[in-house]
């Protein structure tokens, strides 16, 4: 089977000014609802594992603009980004974080388990690249019934070298299955680089013997990044099968909250601040495009301050789950 | 507005730091992601980082300073145009306070699973194998509901490995009938996600063995989310597939997993032995709405027994079944070791002991009631499993009994397991190391000191 390659680079010409102001407004909400997550945890209102997805927010934001009402969406334990850019509510996402009722797994799940089959994202998983099988299962779903729906699928560079990708591609390649795996490649799987974890480290041709058509985008563009989207989601929904797309991006934080970093120079991530950052990238392209003056910015700022703000006080005011809850959720009761 | 900050926590388990540098001073304007100051936790040392806006007013606490609990406001921040003199004490947001005990306290014991319907009366049977009965009560239930389906390593040109999938392909076409790639872990996986989409899959596994590259899909992603998930995301998936020693296949191809999936909340065990219990249990589980462990057993596959020739046939999932009533000694089986506690009863009643047989079909949820009920009324029990005894089912039954029947035991429960050796492939040593039903008849006799 030949396999389709292609390139996208940023296009912007082709996307309007409304689309970007969005994009603008999603990206700042993740980021500011991860900071304001940074600062629970540090306050201790949250627990466990925090990995927050700084950085990287151009990468969701720009793909799942591409997504339609009925697709599906899956990624590992970095899941707050997804959460949001499905629509979920950030007050319900940061109840979970704290461990409330009011979470969208009634405080069972926390910050790598949460889900929303309202809105068609599937989690939230805790074991590196278990997701990927999972979200070919999802698009086997869309196939089987033929609801024209399609799965995303996220994974990290780390995950990336795990078998069951592998398994997975191998199944969606052969049967064509309606799913577009992304893999976010934020150059480390906790202190691991690229380098030193992948005897191969071009990612995306890994899907080329799979019969997988293949991408490359720069994910610190929202803009290639959507349009690298538009052109899979055609792909990928008029039937032709999976698409493996690697998309470049940065985490600015450490893996997890407890994690110092010391495994990269203070140089790369100040590099990648100054002058990759997408949301600053994007904000400068609305200027220069007179798209938006100081007063919008500021009535965004404020917008997202205050979802941020309800969210966090909602976090803290939910009451923790009914001890009862122990109990419930184990099994579906036969009906 | 003057912002206080606080001592982080920067681990899960930090509860004090060191504050070992600042790197701002007061008077310095600083912006969200401005490194602060450096901290050492019980970890590492790790960058606090600003998250507002502003201008450092006053660092309360000096460099150096050792053990500051976390949420001790340690530096104030002033946000906008603000003169270091608007700043005053204000009061500090405490954490949630760890209340470890009043919770635990809280946690009762697990309220009792209702007990299911008992089992119907059958008229008419008609004689089959398990290999007929599994075939027909996947045929049924994907004639039943569409979303049905079967995949698998060569169930479907193949006509299954053990040929328990024969005609499938031909009734439901390729669509519905699927053959796998050898990818364990890849297709339980893809068939959790599948059955979060709305299918219900049947996932045949070559034999239980091979499932272990599968064991994390069916532990991690479909036993748990359904908890994890605040009851938003069921897993009807019926895992299946031959258990447990075959003949001669060695220690890889002959291992009894029962004893490993009973011990997962969020699945449902279930290990047939007859024909009957073949078909109604694989009806049941094909519908039941949770994640299903469906063990089988291969030298049982061939061998013919009595099934309600009712199209309505089910069994309840749960729901022990008395195969022989006796009053002397209460042995408990499931799976092949049925056939062979039966034939040790036969035995025994020479002799003049009557057991009574139960034959467990579900190993998770277990049947205590059945159990107990029999052992109240015999005060002796024999277990027995073709797998391991550590850790085994025997284990759990001896363990329920002593919890709840202890003063009805007029002996030690006794355990028949396989021995503590991985399986040898030479006859002999095979045969020495499955329970046999000489070990059987030897045990209810010691548990009835004869
Ligand atoms: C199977 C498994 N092994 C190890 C871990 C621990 N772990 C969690 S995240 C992680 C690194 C993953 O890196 P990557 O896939 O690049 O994703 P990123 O965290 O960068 O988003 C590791 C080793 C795990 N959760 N699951
Ligand atoms: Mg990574």
């Amino acid at each position: 089977m030949a396999t389709k390659r292609g390139n996208t680079k940023a296009a912007t010409s082709s996307v309007g000014s409304k689309v970007l102001i969005q994009f603008y407004r999603d990206m700042l909400l993740i980021r500011r609802f991860e900071e304001r997550a940074g600062q629970l945890y540090g306050m201790g209102l949250i627990g466990g594992f925090c990995h927050l997805y700084i950085g990287q927010e151009a990468v969701v934001v720009g793909l799942q603009a591409c997504s339609k009402p009925g697709d599906s969406v899956i990624t590992s334990y970095r899941d707050h980004g997804h959460m949001l850019a499905c629509g979920m509510d950030p007050k319900g996402v940061m109840a979970e974080l704290t461990g409330r009722a009011g979470g969208y797994s009634k405080g069972k799940g926390g910050s790598m388990h949460m889900f929303s089959r309202e809105k068609g994202f599937y989690g939230g998983h805790g074991i590196v690249g278990a997701q990927v099988p999972i979200g070919t299962g999802l698009a086997f779903a869309h196939k089987y019934k033929n609801d024209g729906g399609l799965s995303f699928a996220y994974f990290g560079d780390g995950a990336a070298n795990q078998g069951q990708i592998y398994e997975s591609f191998n199944m969606a390649g052969l049967w064509k299955l309606p799913v577009i795996y992304v893999i976010e490649n934020n150059k480390y799987g906790m202190g691991t680089s690229v380098q030193r974890a992948s005897a191969s480290p071009d990612l995306h041709k890994r899907g080329e013997p799979f019969g997988l058509r293949t991408m490359t985008v720069d994910g610190m563009s929202v803009t290639a990044v959507y349009e690298a989207g538009r052109d899979a989601t055609e792909y990928v929904r008029s039937g032709e099968g999976p698409v493996l797309m690697e998309v470049n991006t940065y985490r600015y934080r450490g893996h997890s909250m407890s994690d110092p970093a010391k495994y990269r120079a203070k140089e790369e991530l100040q590099k990648m601040r100054e002058q990759f950052d997408p949301i600053d990238r994007l904000r400068a392209e609305l200027v220069e495009m007179k798209a938006m003056d100081e007063d919008g910015f500021k009535a965004i700022d404020k917008e997202i301050k205050d979802i941020v703000t309800a969210a966090a006080e909602f976090s803290q005011t939910s009451p923790e789950p009914d001890p009862a809850e122990l109990w419930t959720d184990i099994l579906v009761e036969a009906a | 507005m003057t912002i206080q900050i606080l001592m982080p926590a920067l681990s899960p388990t930090m509860t004090e730091g060191k504050l070992t540098k600042w790197l701002v001073k007061e008077g310095d304007k600083v912006s969200s992601g401005k490194i602060l100051a450096e901290i050492e936790t019980d970890k590492a040392t790790m960058e606090l980082e600003a998250i507002d806006e502003g201008i450092v007013g006053k660092l309360l606490v000096s460099e150096g300073s050792e053990v500051i609990p976390v949420n001790q406001p340690i530096a104030i921040l002033l946000e906008g145009d603000e003169k270091a003199s608007s700043i005053k004490a204000t009061s500090v947001t405490t954490p949630m306070a760890a209340k470890t005990e009043s919770i635990a306290a809280a946690a009762a014991a697990a309220p009792q699973a209702a007990t299911s319907a008992p089992e119907k009366e059958y008229t008419s049977f008609k004689t089959q194998t398990v290999r007929e009965a599994l075939r027909d009560a996947i045929a049924e239930e994907m004639r039943r509901d569409p979303n049905v389906f079967l995949m698998g390593e060569e169930v479907a040109e193949y006509q299954g490995a053990y040929k328990i999938s024969q005609g499938l392909l031909d009734e439901f076409g390729a669509k519905r009938v699927i053959d796998t790639p050898i990818t364990e872990h890849g297709f339980a996986g893809l068939s959790v996600g599948a059955a979060f989409g709305g299918l219900r899959p049947i996932v045949e596994f070559m034999t239980f063995n091979f499932a272990m590259q599968a064991i994390d899909h069916i532990i991690n992603s479909a036993a748990k989310t359904l908890y994890m998930s605040g009851g938003q995301l069921g897993c009807p998936v019926v895992f299946r597939g031959p258990n447990g020693a075959a003949a001669r296949v060695g220690a890889q191809h002959s291992q009894c997993y029962a004893s490993w999936y009973a011990h997962i909340p969020g699945l449902k065990v279930l290990a047939p032995w007859s024909a009957a219990d073949a078909k109604g249990l694989l009806k049941a589980a094909i519908r039941d709405p949770n994640p299903v462990i469906f063990l089988e057993n291969e030298i049982l596959y061939g061998q013919s027994f009595e099934v309600p020739a009712d199209d309505d046939f089910i069994l309840p999932i749960g729901k022990a079944k008395v195969e022989r009533v006796g009053a002397h000694v209460t042995i408990v089986a499931f799976s092949i070791m049925v056939g062979k506690a039966l034939q040790a009863a036969e035995i025994l009643a020479k002799e003049g002991i009557e057991a009574e047989v139960i034959n467990l079909r579900s190993i998770r949820p277990l049947d205590t009631e059945t159990i107990i009920l029999s052992v109240q009324k015999t005060n002796r029990c024999v277990t027995v499993e073709e797998g391991w005894a550590t850790s085994g089912i025997g284990c759990e039954i001896a363990a329920r009994i002593m919890e709840q029947a202890f003063d009805d035991l007029d002996a030690p429960v006794a355990r028949v397991a396989g021995k503590d050796v991985p399986m040898p492939y030479a006859a002999n040593l095979e045969v020495m190391a499955l329970p046999q039903i000489a070990d059987i008849v030897a045990a209810a006799k010691s548990v009835c000191y004869r």
